[in-house]
This record gives C-alpha cells, sequence and structure tokens, in this order.
C-alpha cells in the first residue's frame, strides 16, 4: 500500500490525545482554551497535510510513513483513502472552531480536556479499517457525551444509555456472530449471517437516530452542553459504520430497508423541525433529517447517488456545523432558544444572522451554497432508481427550508430589542464566520474538483463492488439491475476492507485482511 | 473583432454585471467593511447600466444580423464526464429573452434609483440593496438560462429575495410572518419545479432547453416528448408558475407581500417576479402544443385567476393591495393568451404591464400623500367617484360575492385548512408521543436546561407564542 510522506494520521490523533492531558494543567481555563485553540490547530493541519499528500499520491488509499501501529499489529490499523480523506480535516475543523467560538463565560461548563480526547477519538474512528477496532473505537466514542452528562452537568444518562449500550451489544454480537465467509454471498446468507447483518444494521442505525430509534438524540442535545451534542452527532459516525461494516456484507433487502427508514426519517425529523419550538431540537431535528438523506444516497449505490451523498456528507457536516455554531453563540448571549416568540437579534448580531442564514440554506442545497450540487446529485440518484424516493428527498428539502426560515425569522426578527450589554460576534466567532462562509460560497461557487474528488471516491467504491458503471448511470431500470448487481457481486468483497482495500485484487484481500485474521485467531483462542 | 466575438462579450457582461454586484455587496460587509449609501447606489447603478448596455447590444446585433437565437455558453459548472452529469451554465439571447432581460435591466435600475432616495438614512438601506441585489441577479439568470437547472438556480434566487424583503421592516412581526408565509408558497412552487425538471432531465437525457423544445428559436420549438409525460411535467411547472405568479389557489401571498417597501413591491409584485411564472410558461411552451389536456389546463387556470383578481381588487381598502390584484388579474390574461397559443401577445403583453403597474406602485405613496394634501386643503374629504364599490343596496348574492371577494376567496383559508393543519397537527402529535416516550425511558427526570430562559411565570406568553408559531406555519 502506498505510504504518505509523514506519519500524519498517528500524529493527527496523537497531538490532541496528548493535547487532552496537556490542557488540564493550566488553573487559567482562558489560556488553557489557547493551549487547546493551538492543539485543534496542529490537529487540523495535520489532517490537512494528509489531505494533500494524499491527493497528490493520485491513489485509492494509503498509510503512514513510520507507521508504528502496522509495525506492532502487523496490519495497516489507520488507512486514508478516498473516503475518509476529506472527512478527517472536516471534523478537525469542526473541533477547532467550536473551540475558537466558545466564550469564556462558558469555560467552565464546556470541558476542552474531554473534547480533545473526543477528538482523537474520533479521528481514530474515521482512520480505522479493522472492524473490530472501528467498533471499540465507536463504543468509546459513545462514553465522553456520557461522561458530560452524568458528571460534569448531573443529567439523567438514562435515554442516552440505553441506545448506547443496545448500539454497543448489537455491533459487537452482531461482529461476532458473523460467520468468516460472510461476504462470499450476501444475498444468500446463512441464518447466523441474517442474524449477525440485522444487528450491525441495527447497531449502526441506531448510532445514526433512525426513526424511531432517534430519541437519545434529542435527549442529548437537551442534557449536554450543546458544543459536545453538534461534536458527537455532526460528524455521522452511524453513516461511516454502515459503509465500513454493514454495506460489504448486507444484502439487497437490508440496504433498501436502510434507505427507506432513512427516507422516512428524513421526511419525519423535517416535520418534527418545522413544529419545534426548541431551538436546540429543531436543529437536532434538522440534523438528522439531512444525515439520513445521505444514508438514503449512500444505499442507493449508484454512481450519481453515491457522489451526491459523499458531497452531501461534507456539505451538511459544513453548514450544519456553521448552524448549531451560530445557535451555540446565540445561546451564550440569551440562553435556550425559545422558538415560540421573536427574538429580534439581527440589528445586534447582523454577521450571526448572515451566518446563520447561509448556513441553512447551505444545509438544505440552496443554489450557490456548498449543499447545491450534491442535493442535485443526490436527487438525480435517486429519481434514476426509484422515483418515489427522490420526490421524498425534494419534500424533505422543502420542509427544512421552511423551518430554516421560520427560525431564522424567529431569532433575528419579528421585535426591536434594547441590550445593557454589547451582543456584537467578538473576533474569535467573526473569524468562524468568515471562514465558514467563505468554505460555504467557495464550494458553492466552485465545487468543481469537490465533485471530481467525490465522483472518484464513489466509483471506486462501486467498481470494488463489481457495479458495471454502464448500468449505474441514468436509466433508472438499469440503475436498479446495477444495484442489485451490486448486491450479488460484492459476494467477492472482503468484510473489513470492502470501501477501502480497492486496489488489491479479491484474492489478496482475503489473504491481507486483518479481520479476517483476528477472527480467525478468536475462533482458534 | 467579428460580431460572434462582439455577442459573446456583451451577452457575457450581461450576465456577468449583476453577479459582480451580489458578489461585491455581499462579501465587503463579510469582512467588516461598510460600505456608505452612496457607493452602494452608484455600484448598483453602474451594474444596471453595464448590464443594459450589454443587453442592448445583443439586441442590436442580433437585428443587424439577423440572428434569433445567440447561446452564450460559459462552459459546465460541474461536469461528471463518465456519467453524463453536466450543469451546464448556458444563456440564451433570443425572442423570448432579450426583452424581458432588458425590461428587467430598467425596472430594476429604476426602482435602484427610487429606492436611493426612498429609503435614504434607513437602517436597513444596505441590507434592502443586498437582497435586491439577489433579486436582480435570480431574475436576470431565469430570463437568460439556457438550461432548466440554470432557470431553477435563479428562480431560488428570485424566491429567497422575495421572502426576505417582504420581511425587510424586521422589527415588527407582521412583515416577517407574511414573509414567511411567502416563503412557504415559494418552497412549495419550488419543489414542483424542482421535481419537473428532474423528470424532464430523465426524459430528454439533457435539462438544455433545445434537446427539450426542439432546435427551433422560440417560440416555434417542437417538444420532444410524448403527451402523457409533457401533461404531467407540465402540470408540474403550472403549480411552479401559479406560486410563483400567485395565482389561484396560491393568491393569499400577493397582499401579504405588500408589507416589504414600496420599491420592493413595485419591482416584485407588480412588475417582475409575478410575471416570472408566465414567463417559464413561455419558455415551455412548445410543452403545451403536445398536450391539448395540459393547454386546457393553462386556460382554465387563467381564466379563473383573471376573474378572481378582478373581482377582489375591486373591494380591497389598500391601494397596494388592489394594486397587485389587478396586476393578477394581468396575469391571468396572459396565462390565457399563453394557453391559446399567443405567445408574442402575451410577452408584449407582459411587457407593457409591467412597466405601467411598475409606474403605478411608485407613484402610490405620494398620490396618498397628495390626496391627503387635497383633503387637507379643501378641510373635508375629496367626494367619491361613480365606480366606488358599496355594500349598501345590493343584492343578498352580490353581498356574499363582496364578502367572498373581500376575504380573498377564503383560499388561505381553504389551504390552511385541508393542507397546512392536517400535517402541522401530525407531526404536533408525534412530537406529544415522543417527548412521553421520551420521559418513560428517562424515568420522568426532565432535563435540567439551567440556561433557559422561558420563565413559569410567563406560560400565558408561551402559549401565545405557540399559537402564533402554528399560524405562522398554517
Amino acid at each position: 500500500m502506498p505510504e504518505l510522506m509523514l506519519p500524519w494520521l498517528e500524529l493527527s490523533i496523537l497531538i490532541p490525545l496528548i493535547g487532552s492531558l496537556l490542557v488540564r494543567f493550566p488553573r487559567d481555563r482562558d489560556l488553557a482554551r489557547k493551549w487547546c485553540i493551538v492543539i485543534c490547530s496542529l490537529a487540523l493541519t495535520c489532517t490537512v497535510g494528509e489531505w494533500i499528500d494524499f491527493a497528490r499520491m493520485a491513489t485509492f488509499e494509503a498509510h503512514d510513513h513510520w507507521d508504528a501501529l502496522a509495525s506492532i499489529f502487523h496490519a495497516n490499523l489507520l488507512v486514508i483513502d478516498e473516503l475518509n480523506a476529506p472527512l478527517l480535516p472536516l471534523i478537525s475543523l469542526l473541533f477547532l472552531l467550536t473551540v475558537i467560538s466558545t466564550l469564556r463565560t462558558k469555560l467552565n461548563r464546556f470541558s476542552l480536556s474531554g473534547t480533545l480526547f473526543y477528538q482523537a477519538v474520533l479521528l481514530a474512528t474515521f482512520s480505522c479499517r479493522a472492524s473490530w477496532l472501528l467498533i471499540a473505537l465507536l463504543i468509546i466514542g459513545a462514553i465522553p457525551p456520557w461522561f458530560e452528562m452524568k458528571y460534569r452537568r448531573d443529567e439523567s444518562t438514562r435515554v442516552y444509555s440505553i441506545h448506547m449500550i443496545a448500539f454497543a451489544i448489537c455491533m459487537v454480537l452482531g461482529y461476532w456472530l458473523l460467520p468468516a465467509g460472510a461476504e462470499a454471498d450476501p444475498e444468500q446468507p446463512r441464518s447466523t449471517t441474517l442474524i449477525a447483518g440485522a444487528l450491525l444494521t441495527l447497531g449502526a442505525l441506531l448510532r445514526n437516530g433512525i426513526f424511531p430509534l432517534h430519541c437519545w438524540m434529542t435527549d442529548l442535545f437537551q442534557r449536554a452542553t450543546l458544543g459536545t451534542a453538534l461534536l458527537h452527532v455532526l460528524p455521522m459516525t452511524g453513516a461511516y459504520a454502515v459503509m465500513r461494516l454493514v454495506l460489504p456484507i448486507a444484502p439487497s433487502w437490508a440496504l433498501q430497508s436502510i434507505a427507506v427508514l432513512s427516507l422516512i426519517t428524513a421526511v419525519y425529523a423535517a416535520g418534527r423541525g418545522l413544529v419545534e419550538t426548541d431551538g436546540r431540537k429543531f436543529f437536532c431535528y434538522l440534523l438528522l433529517s439531512n444525515s439520513s438523506l445521505v444514508l438514503v444516497g449512500l444505499e442507493l449505490v449508484t454512481s450519481i447517488g453515491l457522489t451526491g451523498a459523499l458531497c452531501l456528507w461534507l456539505s451538511v457536516g459544513l453548514s450544519l456545523g456553521g448552524l448549531g455554531l451560530t445557535l451555540r453563540c446565540i445561546e451564550a448571549r440569551i440562553g435556550r432558544i425559545n422558538l415560540t416568540h421573536f427574538h429580534g437579534l439581527h440589528e445586534h448580531t447582523p454577521k450571526l444572522a448572515g451566518l446563520f442564514l447561509l448556513t441553512g440554506l447551505g444545509a438544505i442545497g440552496f443554489p450557490g451554497t456548498i449543499g447545491f450540487i450534491g442535493t442535485e446529485l443526490l436527487v438525480e440518484g435517486a429519481v434514476g432508481v426509484y422515483p418515489v424516493i427522490g420526490i421524498a428527498v425534494v419534500i424533505a428539502a422543502t420542509i427544512n427550508g421552511i423551518a430554516i426560515m421560520q427560525v431564522y425569522f424567529r431569532v433575528f426578527a419579528g421585535r426591536s430589542i434594547t441590550t445593557s450589554i454589547p451582543f456584537t460576534a467578538k473576533p474569535s466567532e467573526r473569524f468562524a464566520v468568515v471562514v465558514l462562509a467563505l468554505l460555504i460560497i467557495g464550494g458553492g461557487l466552485y465545487p468543481q474538483p469537490g465533485i471530481s474528488s467525490r465522483h472518484h471516491a464513489a466509483e471506486a467504491l462501486l467498481e470494488h463492488r463489481g457495479v458495471n458503471k454502464t448500468e449505474s448511470h441514468h436509466d433508472g431500470k438499469h440503475s436498479q439491475s446495477a444495484a442489485s448487481e451490486v448486491q450479488s457481486d460484492s459476494g467477492s468483497m472482503n468484510n473489513a476492507e470492502t470501501t477501502t482495500d480497492l486496489n488489491e485484487t479479491n484474492q489478496s484481500q482475503s489473504a491481507d485482511d486483518p479481520t479476517r485474521a483476528d477472527r480467525q485467531l478468536n475462533e482458534s483462542e | 473583432m467579428n460580431t460572434d466575438l462582439i455577442l459573446q462579450f456583451a451577452g457575457g457582461v450581461t450576465v456577468v454585471s449583476p453577479a459582480l454586484l451580489l458578489l461585491v455587496l455581499g462579501m465587503i460587509p463579510l469582512v467588516g467593511i461598510r460600505i456608505g449609501e452612496r457607493l452602494t447606489a452608484f455600484m448598483t447603478q453602474v451594474s444596471v447600466l453595464t448590464g443594459l448596455v450589454g443587453s442592448v447590444t445583443v439586441l442590436i446585433l442580433m437585428l443587424v444580423t439577423d440572428q434569433r437565437n445567440v447561446p452564450i455558453e460559459l462552459g459546465d459548472w460541474v461536469a461528471i464526464e463518465p456519467d453524463g452529469f453536466h450543469f451546464h451554465l448556458k444563456f440564451v439571447f433570443d425572442r423570448l429573452s432579450v426583452p424581458f432581460t432588458i425590461m428587467t435591466f430598467v425596472l430594476c435600475g429604476t426602482v435602484g434609483a427610487f429606492t436611493r432616495v426612498y429609503l435614504h438614512r434607513d437602517a436597513g438601506y444596505q441590507r434592502f440593496f443586498l437582497f435586491y441585489a439577489v433579486f436582480y441577479l435570480g431574475m436576470i439568470v431565469s430570463t437568460l438560462a439556457g438550461t432548466i437547472e440554470t432557470l431553477f438556480f435563479g428562480w431560488e434566487l428570485v424566491g429567497l429575495s422575495s421572502a426576505l424583503l417582504i420581511a425587510f421592516f424586521q422589527d415588527r412581526p407582521s412583515p416577517v410572518r407574511n414573509g414567511l408565509r411567502v416563503w412557504i408558497v415559494y418552497r412549495i412552487a419550488d419543489a414542483a419545479f424542482l421535481i419537473a425538471a428532474l423528470l424532464l432531465h430523465h426524459l430528454t437525457g439533457a435539462g438544455d432547453f433545445e434537446g427539450l423544445m426542439g432546435s427551433g428559436p422560440w417560440p416555434e420549438g417542437v417538444a420532444n416528448i410524448a403527451g402523457s409525460p409533457a401533461l404531467i411535467i407540465g402540470l408540474l411547472l403550472l403549480v411552479a408558475a401559479a406560486g410563483k405568479s400567485g395565482m389561484v389557489p396560491f393568491s393569499g401571498w400577493l397582499p401579504r407581500a405588500m408589507e416589504g417597501p414600496t420599491p420592493s413591491s413595485a419591482v416584485f409584485y407588480g412588475a417582475l417576479s409575478i410575471h416570472l411564472g408566465t414567463y417559464l410558461l413561455l419558455r415551455v411552451s412548445p410543452l403545451l402544443d403536445v398536450s391539448l389536456p395540459l393547454q386546457i389546463a393553462v386556460i382554465a387556470m387563467g381564466v379563473v385567476t383573471a376573474i378572481f383578481g378582478a373581482m377582489t381588487s375591486r373591494v380591497q381598502t389598500d391601494v397596494k393591495t388592489a394594486l397587485g390584484f389587478a396586476s393578477l388579474t394581468q396575469v391571468g390574461i396572459i396565462t390565457v393568451e399563453i394557453g391559446l397559443g399567443l405567445r408574442y401577445l402575451a410577452l408584449i403583453h407582459i411587457i407593457g404591464h409591467a412597466l405601467l403597474r411598475t409606474l403605478q406602485l411608485l407613484r402610490a405613496p405620494s398620490l396618498l400623500k397628495d390626496y391627503f394634501s387635497l383633503e387637507d386643503a379643501i378641510g373635508g374629504g375629496l367626494p367619491t367617484s361613480k365606480s366606488s364599490v358599496g355594500v349598501q343596496g345590493t343584492s343578498s348574492a352580490g353581498r356574499w360575492l363582496y364578502r367572498i371577494c373581500n376575504e380573498r376567496g377564503y383560499l388561505d383559508a381553504a389551504l390552511y385548512r385541508l393542507i397546512a393543519n392536517p400535517i402541522v397537527g401530525l407531526f404536533q402529535f408525534a412530537g406529544r408521543v415522543e417527548d412521553r416516550w421520551t420521559q418513560f425511558l428517562s424515568g420522568n427526570k426532565s432535563p435540567r436546561l439551567s440556561q433557559t430562559q422561558v420563565e413559569p411565570s410567563a406560560a400565558s406568553e408561551l402559549s401565545r407564542g405557540t399559537s402564533e408559531m402554528v399560524e405562522d406555519l398554517r
């Protein structure tokens, strides 16, 4: 496997991990925040570096130079590929902007150390190729929000715990039950494969907050700090788990059921967001709706649909990340946002108002923003396979658009207010506003490089699954047959390396597969 | 320099000038620089004049060289070659788009100049011009669009700017609520448009109007699709056009749109955006030739809208609303003309009506002032004209008709009752179920909500606010 110039992946994980220990030392929380910003900036530099380094190699995947983990475990545990390459900088950017936009008054509530630890876990999760490690990291990733709710905020964690324990059990049990040859013929699964696949699917859906298993998300947004909730949900680890764990072994019906459930969630969450009267819950539903749309695209298994979903993944992360941070900045001024009456903040915070509108419109794929082409591609792909799904995607986006404008008016207009303290954006917030605005508008006005990159990733993923490209294009029937062919042909794929190891033959995958080796080791033990 | 090159350059200038204005007005405040009123107005005027010169140059060259169709290819904005996906940026200057574009520049320029004085020292001066630039770009892009995706791009910009400008006086709840309601109708229209565009794309393999409507220059193109799909797509586009132009049953937003400042009311709802729906129907008019039921639907929509607008405008007591419904009458007649295949007549009608109505709406505030001045001068009310509508002495049927028209046909109420209420009610019910379920799972431990500003004593306010919000959604 090709190597990067530097151990970017390991560095990007190690820096925040060490940083999480360092920021505990200073008693001056403002100083700790400054350290935290530096550490997040370094992590972002590493992830951007690995992305640039990876891009110049023109390959589908690569791993670190001087890969210490590989030499210890004799397996490429941390790998960058076209799927996760842009996601890693996105995650780092979200963490950096979250820390930057944390005001001094909130430092006592927001754990800098915990945030950095969580960043390290997330970056490791999104870099991980070995299924067992991925599952372990996904479970570890569920702990920081729980810890914050339980010990820092003294909130009830029952809803969150019930769902996350169920998620952990499903993932562990599902993977444990999965027979070694499960990926050989996903269309004719054995009963154990069926059970294991169902459990893994259920686990991934739980983590993604699919209807009706989404209550933990609204509960999390109600009980945790907004920053933690944002960072926990925004990267869409559930979708990542689906891509890595479920897709390789899932039979057609499972993929179709995920797509249908995702679509129901998208429309339902959009509708709930429309009538929601609490700012945080509104955001949660909006995020849920959009992340479900991403999942719809991922399950279409057509080149256009998959490209749209991968584009949307980035645009939603960026746009809704910006929207969430805007809400957080507003909360820092007026407390929890009650949407039952007008707040009229525009006069005092015009920049935040602009960012709210821009990010909100970006999230619904408004023309000229980063989400536009992604949404177009997703709808196009969906119409090609299932016309009803395409129309439902449009309906979900329409409802989300109405909800966003409604909340914009509720928060920023409707009355004139006078305040005794200035509400204007702080320099750090202005920095976040400018960065996000430039990315959202820049990505919208010049989308070709991003689209090409995502399309290349989608093509490679499909190629690996054996989809005949000519059949995955516009024609609906062809696409459908391609989709079914995907399922039948995916038998040759390797469980752990489905979406990563595209350059190797199926034979070599079987030989090199660390997952299978681990499983066999476990079995022998 | 040959003619083609000049055409390409002039066409490019026509499109780029509004885009540049939006970029400048949008990006400069982002980096913390505040532009003064004079500079804002100056840049706007320069942009409008540049675009106008560009479009007039194209017109002159088209007349001189006897060209009826001048495509301006800006290349692919996005292309995925292996899948044949292209978002092609193509603009077309033809007999439909050129007059409409020149009219847009003239009216935008007029209204821009009017606004410079009208909103002088208003706190929202810069905001108005920013939204105005969004609208201006949206109109030019929609008008000149050579592909349905490009038209959708401009269409959305027009919708957004409309909603934001209706809510321009944002320190009061009423304009904001009305802005939201208009946005809701626009989103429904946009959804219909998007679905139609996608179906069209799938049927013809491209969003290019040439591929769709045949290679002949407008209005002589022949649609390349069969009658049944043409009917479905045509009906979706008719819904989109009805939403954008405020035709029945979406007419309810028109008086609400008049909450915005007079310049925006004049240019949007009197002249330009209200005609955008009819422009769309004109652009896809070859579709009508393929399907007789579609043609009938368009005519029926036009007739109903014209009658409704005529009757309703007669009983309105607010000058802007009366003018708005009068515009609707003309839009209905224009739609009938399109349905009957009288395309040039419809185009001329649009241009004449838009210019006249803009003048009327811009004059309306000063007319009222003059009216009051005259009343003050003579020390009493001015004599009413014979055309004034009165209820007294009319028959029972007349009174009912008056009431129906006064309530604008109860169209809003019908939409709320039949569509909005069930949807809102369903999701509110789902929310209550969800809350109970979450409460049950958490052992009835509610979140502490330490930062919440909602005070228990403000329960009545909360209740009122919730009902207001639900009312907004309806």
